[in-house]
């Protein structure tokens, strides 16, 4: 089975890195960007087993490591499930 | 005193700091690594230093706030004994929950190796007794994630309790945006725990102790731990 762990960061926090990113589009002249919010993807393959362990066993993976919940929320995808 | 100094992959100034509490205390520091699973007995302090653990990856300071030797820390900063986080150490702990808030990416994006000045905001605590309230000391820095931010809740708490003991200043100790290099809210450089036996900070206090390198602020920190532990023995 493979998975998607995708974590960004809360709305009201200051994303330092997203802003330069969104003044580099802006410089290099690609129209219509209004906000740019840089997050992390982790792809994740996992035993077999069913999809309800699967979601369990991936919400302990954000909640203990992936996403520090201070700051960040995570949401998980089945990409491809057996 | 009977430090400890946890030693992570990627950690680098674990020996500044361990050569800091030598000249200070008189006392060789334990070297604990990071595998470990227990303090030395009898340990009093236990030091989280500064430098990359595991190169940053993910957060700083995440994997290294979840090895093995972290579960000992936490333990004894419970049972109410002293741990001082400096620099990754300060984020180590933020992301082990023994401090609030997190450590972001400096506000412009630099990585910024320089001294600048910390206020003092209180003289009673283990790790402040060295200094008056209001004095402003001129250490070293060299981060590029050292931008303090929590909800506003822990914010008005940090506040509210007088858990926040060091802030950027102006070498005067004036709060201004300029002298706030690295964009903390409300230009915070260190805090303490609710029960004020866990400390992290930025900056580098170790750095300064020798007036052959420069100036000697960093001393008064180390000095008043050596103070309050034989105080209490």
């Amino acid at each position: 089975m493979k998975a998607q762990v995708t974590v960004t960061l809360k709305s009201g926090i200051l994303d330092p890195q997203g802003k330069a990113i969104e003044g580099a589009l802006k410089s290099l002249g690609v129209a219509g960007v209004t906000s740019v919010r840089q997050g992390k993807v982790f792809d994740i393959e996992i035993a077999e087993g069913d999809r309800a362990s699967a979601e369990a066993m991936l919400r302990e993976a954000a909640e203990k490591l992936l996403a520090n919940t201070v700051i960040e929320n995570y949401r998980i995808d089945i990409v491809e499930a057996p | 005193m009977k430090a400890a100094v946890i030693v992570f992959p990627g950690i680098n100034r674990e020996r500044d700091m361990a050569r800091t509490l030598r000249l200070v205390s008189g006392h060789d520091p334990a070297m604990v690594w990071h595998a470990d699973t227990a303090l030395p007995a009898g340990t009093d302090l236990a030091v989280v230093p500064g430098g990359f653990s595991y190169g940053d990856y993910l957060r700083c300071g995440a994997i290294a706030a979840r090895a093995p030797i972290m579960d000992a820390v936490r333990a004894f900063a419970a049972k109410g004994s002293l741990v001082l986080g400096v620099c990754n150490g300060f984020q180590i702990l933020c992301e082990a929950g023994l401090l609030p808030g997190v450590l972001m990416r400096n506000a412009a994006l630099k990585f910024i190796c320089r001294d600048v000045y910390l206020r003092i905001e209180r003289s009673d605590t283990p790790f402040t007794r060295g200094y008056n309230a209001g004095q402003v000391i001129c250490v070293p820095t060299a981060h590029g994630e050292g931008n303090y931010v929590a909800d506003a809740d822990t914010i008005a708490r940090l506040e509210g309790e007088g858990r926040v003991v060091f802030r950027y200043t102006s070498p005067k100790g004036a709060v201004t945006s300029e002298w706030n290099f690295n964009g903390a809210t409300n230009a915070i450089a260190g805090i303490v725990n609710a029960r004020g036996n866990v400390l992290g900070m930025m900056p580098h206090p170790e750095n300064h102790v020798e007036a052959a390198l420069g100036p000697t602020d960093g001393r008064g920190l180390f000095q008043g731990l050596v103070d309050h532990l034989a105080a209490a023995a």
